[in-house]
């Protein structure tokens, strides 16, 4: 058990986590019985096969999905007490996601883009634009603002939609395979970027990917087999 | 996400996919179009019909006639009556006279304010400054009469000296001038006594009336006026026959509502008389109308019905061409409620641009036809074709946006109930 007394509190905490999709003899067991702890301020890969199981742990980890039994604990708060209205808060002030796809509204403007979570989260318009254009900024995309989604670049998207990630001040980013859609080099440079906002501004990054490079460069990775952590800290240099 | 944002949302992804949008917006357009205009057509023609109905009298008046006991149920020939005299109508209708022991019973009648026995005037000539002398007819008189002017007032009631309007039609022939200068002169009114002698007297002309349906020829009098005429025309009558009514105006209270209204004239009935009201007399017009209105609003409701199945058809698409969008939404924290909204908003944007614009063309068509019309039916003066309340244009734009929100429902449920991870799913 974790107690307050601990000398570091995980910012995320999950224990003997269940995930049965279906039910009857059709039913699938994705995850069986997992135990987690994210520190605060902690880069981890998480790595596995199609199927294994990585992607569900992600999306409960986000709290995207309720696990069927089993409990995942944020800042010390048992979230399954959450209600939908908690959920949503949460995962918009304090998450962010990057997805392998980019899923930006190609016709509406690269900053309405980046200012999404934050129209979701009811900021003033005047607001929205000061942050959006300061994450841009950040991303050196500042002259891109008014261009449509559509017209950047595979490495100009992705970091749109890092923008998008970061514009709440997140504690967490999520990232479903952020560099799969990239080339070497764009992909790299936005690991950097990701990587960096871990190290200078202290958010903790959930990196699912099939890149044992990307994984590599995460403070610890862990392998997920058929439900279950196989090769318990993978811990890096 | 604020309302605003949401609106402004809605309105925008509205016109993401423009054609299909225009579309829509057309189906949309087509029906709040017909419904405009027959509702127009409705409103146009009876507000002609109230106007006459104004030309007539007012609503607090109610005709009584003395109810006709001896004709018989099964329409057969009704027995002889000394006591008749002829009544408003076709030729020959008779009535059964009202005495002045009858207006005495109406008067009585609980719920009548005042009786006035309705004396039948007739005229022989009129006459202006020794010219031509051409035939009139007096309008029996109503009180509160309202009639179309074209110049001057409407006869004062309470005035001591003898008034009328007349119809434009004899300024010319009574070489009276216009309308503005007839007003304030005095003509001749000559009327044949119960001696066979003719007598005339005079009265001023304090209004010329526009041509209309039902006054259309006639001269209106006031009180004054029609006492007057009615004494020389009954001087030397046996008094039988000068105490005899073909009708009588009874007052009551309006603003005591159409059951209080009933109830008098089922009183009326009871003791005898047949009581009706202007809204008796023309409202079987009014009813045949508003029931033809009704149909053709009828077929107008059936296209926006279909261009409600176009708006279902567009979202539905909608909602599937941004099952990706939603989830995210849905992921950063949007709720299901707002998914909700901003799908059924975007439903209502489509149903409000589609019945302003068929609303605006509606009334657009109706200035047209109205200019047109101006010339062909020109025996109706006073006629606007198709006409526009306020009310009533709000409401169709009101009740098509309801209906496109209906439209959205489904679809924006179906957005609302979007699993977010199977929405982003790609693996």
């Amino acid at each position: 058990m974790r107690e307050a007394a601990d000398v570091v509190s995980p910012l995320l905490s999950v224990s003997n986590l269940h995930k049965t999709y279906g039910s009857g003899p059709s039913a699938f067991e994705a995850l069986k019985g997992l135990d987690l702890d994210i520190a605060e301020g902690e880069s981890m890969a998480i790595i596995g096969k199609s199927g294994s199981g990585k992607s569900t742990l992600m999306h409960l980890l986000a709290l995207l999905d309720r696990p069927t039994s089993g409990t995942i604990t944020l800042d010390g708060t048992d979230t399954s007490r959450l209600s939908a209205k908690q959920l949503n808060q949460t995962r918009n002030s304090a998450f962010g996601f990057v997805f392998q796809q980019f899923f930006l509204n190609a016709q509406a403007s690269v900053l309405d883009n980046v200012t999404l979570p934050l129209k979701i989260a009811g900021v003033s318009r005047r607001e929205r634009t000061a942050r959006g254009m300061a994450a841009l900024a950040q991303l050196e995309l500042d002259d891109k603002a008014g261009n449509k989604a559509n017209d950047l670049s595979g490495g100009q998207k992705q970091r749109v939609v890092i923008a998008r990630a970061l514009i709440n001040q997140p504690r967490v980013i999520f990232a479903d395979e952020p560099t799969g859609n990239l080339d070497t080099a764009t992909g790299t440079v936005v690991e950097d970027i990701l990587f960096d906002l871990n190290q200078r501004q202290g958010i903790n990054l959930v990196v699912v990917t099939h890149d044992e490079d990307l994984a590599s460069r995460c403070d610890r990775s862990i392998y997920i087999r058929d439900g279950l952590i196989a090769a318990p800290a993978g811990v890096a240099a | 996400m604020k309302i605003v944002d949401i609106v402004a949302t809605a309105f925008r992804n509205a016109f993401r996919s423009r054609l299909r949008t225009s579309l829509t917006v057309l189906a949309i357009f087509i029906g709040a179009f017909t419904l405009s205009l027959t509702n127009g057509l409705g409103t146009g023609i009876n507000q002609y019909i109230d106007d006459t109905v104004a030309s007539v009298g007012v609503d607090d008046v109610m005709t009584v006639t003395k109810t006709n006991e001896d004709e018989p149920a099964d329409g057969g020939p009704a027995e002889y009556d000394p006591n008749q005299i002829e009544a408003d109508g076709p030729p020959g209708t008779t009535t059964s006279a009202l005495t002045d022991d009858d207006i005495e019973t109406i008067a009585g009648i609980d719920g009548v304010l005042s009786v006035q026995p309705a004396k039948s005037v007739l005229a022989d000539y009129v006459q202006y400054d020794d010219g031509t002398k051409y035939q009139l007819s007096i309008s029996q008189f109503v009180p509160g009469m309202k009639v179309e002017l074209a110049s001057g007032e409407q006869v004062d009631l309470d005035a001591g000296d003898p008034q009328l309007v007349l119809p434009e039609s004899y300024l010319e022939p009574l070489e009276l001038g216009s309308a503005a200068d007839a007003v304030g002169q005095t003509v001749v009114l000559a009327v044949t006594d119960a001696t066979g002698e003719q007598v005339t007297t005079e009265a001023t002309v304090v209004g010329v009336a526009e041509p209309g349906v039902i006054t259309m020829g006639g001269a209106i009098p006031n009180d004054v006026l029609t006492e007057e005429l009615y004494d020389l025309q009954t001087n030397g009558a046996p008094e039988s026959e000068t105490t005899r009514y073909a009708q009588a105006s009874v007052s009551f209270d309006v603003d005591a509502g159409e059951e209080e209204a009933a109830a008098l004239k089922d009183r009326l009935a009871d003791a005898g008389y047949t009581g009706s009201t202007l809204e008796d007399q023309l409202g079987t017009i009014t009813a045949v109308i508003d029931a033809i209105v009704l149909v053709l609003n009828g077929f107008a409701v059936i296209a926006l019905v279909a261009a409600g199945i176009g708006i279902v058809n567009t979202l539905f698409m909608a909602v599937q061409e941004r099952t990706r969008e939603v989830g995210l939404m849905k992921a950063m924290g949007l709720s299901s409620a707002r998914v909700f909204s901003l799908f059924s908003i975007e439903a209502v944007v489509i149903g409000l641009v589609g019945s302003a614009l068929g609303v605006l063309a509606a009334i657009g068509v109706g200035q047209l036809v109205g200019s047109v019309s101006g010339d062909l039916l020109t025996d109706l003066p006073g006629l606007t074709l198709i006409a526009f309340e306020p009310v009533t244009v709000v409401a169709v734009v009101l009740g098509v946006m309801a209906i496109a929100f209906l439209a959205g429902t489904l679809p924006a449920l179906r957005a609302a109930r979007q699993d977010p991870i199977s929405s982003l799913r790609y693996e």
